[in-house]
């Protein structure tokens, strides 16, 4: 694996000098190591580009880390990652993505991910999406992630994009059976005349099933966000949206919560707050000792953290 | 020491707030300011923090003209301010605003003893943001520890401290005030209309329609307003409309 690579797996995943447990690194589109646990069997599609990663039942406290680094420009990645939890299993999936272009030519990762939750496991999957480089090829990342939860199993995701990503797309679609929930938390950053578009879907089909979606974005400069969420109530279920976004400078943002109820007993709630950082935040800090221009950074970090 | 040199303060609209205050804060002292609402007294305190700026007079700490110095400068001098309506921050917690204020790394014990001055349990509050899913009890005593977290303290503005809090938490903090008093060696101001507050007081200052009305000893100024009340023309309240002097 090259040094931009090393520099990227830093960025995104626990990257030190290694990984412990079962992985794969993709490196522009290659296989740049590989490895299996007992637990957790990772092998190539045989019919695309792609994993198939099988985490055998009531596997319980393993991590699986599968990043992916486009290292250069003139690189268009795709790939098809398939995910089976087995039944009871409760493991962590850690799947961050580094983009870094170098020279005109666009460096774009795709990555289409498809989970299979089995009954009663517990999924935590932790993603980091970064750019980098210093070339005026644009940094592209556009994940798609489709989840089948089964019943009582959990799927968490925890999403960040803080920085130097120009474009990206990121669709989410989810169905839930019974008594399943899915909880999501992005955390998205953009600036400069970055874009970045958030696509959820999630249909709550079984009894009892409920997903929390929390997007907190901050789009700085002149850059552009779009939210879009859709969640459908087709049980009694319980679903929650909530996007809170700042903006500075001129930045701005697209918020538009969808809620479908084809249930009598569908208890449904979205959320979206929009704006600049409160003048009175700003000044409480000031008071502590501040200048504005780091209260404005405690507050942005802090907002993204929580 | 902090002086207040004939301090005018005008809004935007030309009506005048302040009206000429002068004021000696004394080092050591715990000063409270009273009077009834829209008599100046939180304007007088946000022009003293620098959130507001005086149309004309000054501000001298310690022999320095800071009339001029904006909020930050103000208490990188050792001014602080706790507002009497809390700002609230989705994202920051409790323990992220404390070690804001105390400019350092705190660990579970000084969080421990912050919160527990103002009547909070720290393990149930040092993780929890400080935003809309606290009370308003609950903020207000947060907004407390900040300034009771900083360091290099030389005057401490406290805008009701009262309100919003519960008797126990306000019997906790009327001691809190009484510590820092006999032991902080700091200067502490309190607007307030709360007479367990002004009982406490080395100083009192009653400011009503932008001037000063009444400027003396705690005790004396004290008694002269409750007889004042009892005369039914107490100039917190200034009934029948009659100045008080």
């Amino acid at each position: 694996m090259n040094s931009i690579t090393e520099k990227l797996l830093g960025m995104i995943s626990d990257w030190k000098e290694g990984f412990q447990g079962a992985f794969n690194i993709r490196e522009d589109g290659q296989c740049a190591g590989r490895q299996s646990s007992q637990n957790i069997q990772i092998e190539s599609k045989a019919d695309g580009p792609g994993l198939v990663i099988r985490i055998s039942p009531k596997t319980k406290g393993e991590t699986v880390y599968i990043p992916a680094c486009v290292t250069h420009s003139n690189v268009d990645d795709m790939v098809y990652n398939e995910f089976y939890v087995g039944e009871y299993a409760d493991v962590i999936i850690v799947a961050g993505c580094g983009v870094h272009a170098d020279g005109e030519e666009d460096a774009r990762h795709n990555g289409i991910h498809s989970f299979f939750l089995e009954k009663g496991s517990h999924v935590l999957y932790k993603e980091k999406h970064i750019g980098t480089g210093t070339g005026t090829g644009l940094r592209k990342i556009d994940p798609i992630t489709s989840c089948v939860l089964a019943e009582d199993s959990v799927l968490e995701m925890d999403t960040t994009q803080i920085s130097g990503v120009d474009r990206t797309t990121r669709k989410t679609i989810a169905k839930l059976s019974a008594r399943a929930k899915l909880m999501i938390h992005e955390r998205l950053m953009t600036d400069g005349e970055e874009t970045a578009k958030t696509e959820f879907e999630v249909s709550l089909d079984g009894e009892d099933s409920g997903v929390d979606l929390i997007s907190r974005s901050v789009a700085r400069d002149k850059s552009h966000q779009e939210y879009h969420s859709v969640i459908k109530g087709n049980n009694r279920c319980t679903g929650h949206s909530e996007c809170d976004a700042i903006l500075v400078g001129n930045g701005t943002v697209n918020a538009a919560p969808e809620l479908f109820a084809g249930n009598i007993d569908a208890a449904l709630i979205h959320e979206a707050a929009i704006g600049k950082i409160a003048g009175e935040q700003i000044l409480k800090l000031k008071t502590l000792g501040l200048t504005e221009e780091e209260a404005e950074e405690k507050i942005i970090e802090g907002f993204l953290k929580g | 020491m902090l002086e207040l040199e004939n301090i005018v303060w005008s809004l935007p609209t030309g009506e005048e707030i302040l009206k000429g205050v002068s004021l000696e804060i004394p080092d050591g002292k715990l000063t409270v300011i009273t009077g009834p609402n829209g008599g100046g007294k939180t304007s007088l305190a946000k022009i003293i923090s620098g959130i507001e700026q005086p149309t004309s007079g000054s501000i001298i700490l310690n022999g320095e003209d800071i009339t001029r110095l904006d909020v930050t400068e103000r208490a990188r001098r050792g001014i602080g301010y706790a507002f009497q309506q809390p700002v609230r921050f989705k994202g920051l917690t409790i323990h992220n605003l404390l070690e804001l204020a105390a400019g350092e790394p705190l660990n579970e014990e000084a969080l421990c003893s912050l919160l527990g001055k103002v009547g909070l349990c720290a393990h149930d509050y040092i993780n929890r943001e400080a935003d809309a899913s606290l009370s308003g009890g609950e903020i207000k005593r947060v907004e407390i520890a900040t300034l009771l977290a900083r360091r290099g303290l030389r005057l401490a503005v406290f805008d009701e401290p009262e309100a919003g809090i519960d008797l126990w938490s306000f019997t906790g903090l009327i001691e809190v005030f009484q510590q820092l008093k006999n032991h902080s060696g700091q200067s502490m101001l309190i607007i307030s209309h709360q007479e367990r507050i002004l009982e406490i007081a080395d100083n009192i200052v009653v400011i009503a329609d932008g001037k000063v009305r009444m400027n003396g000893k705690g005790e004396k100024v004290l008694s002269e307003l409750l007889e004042g009340e009892k005369a039914s023309r107490c100039p917190m309240y200034e009934k029948n409309g009659r100045d008080c002097h």
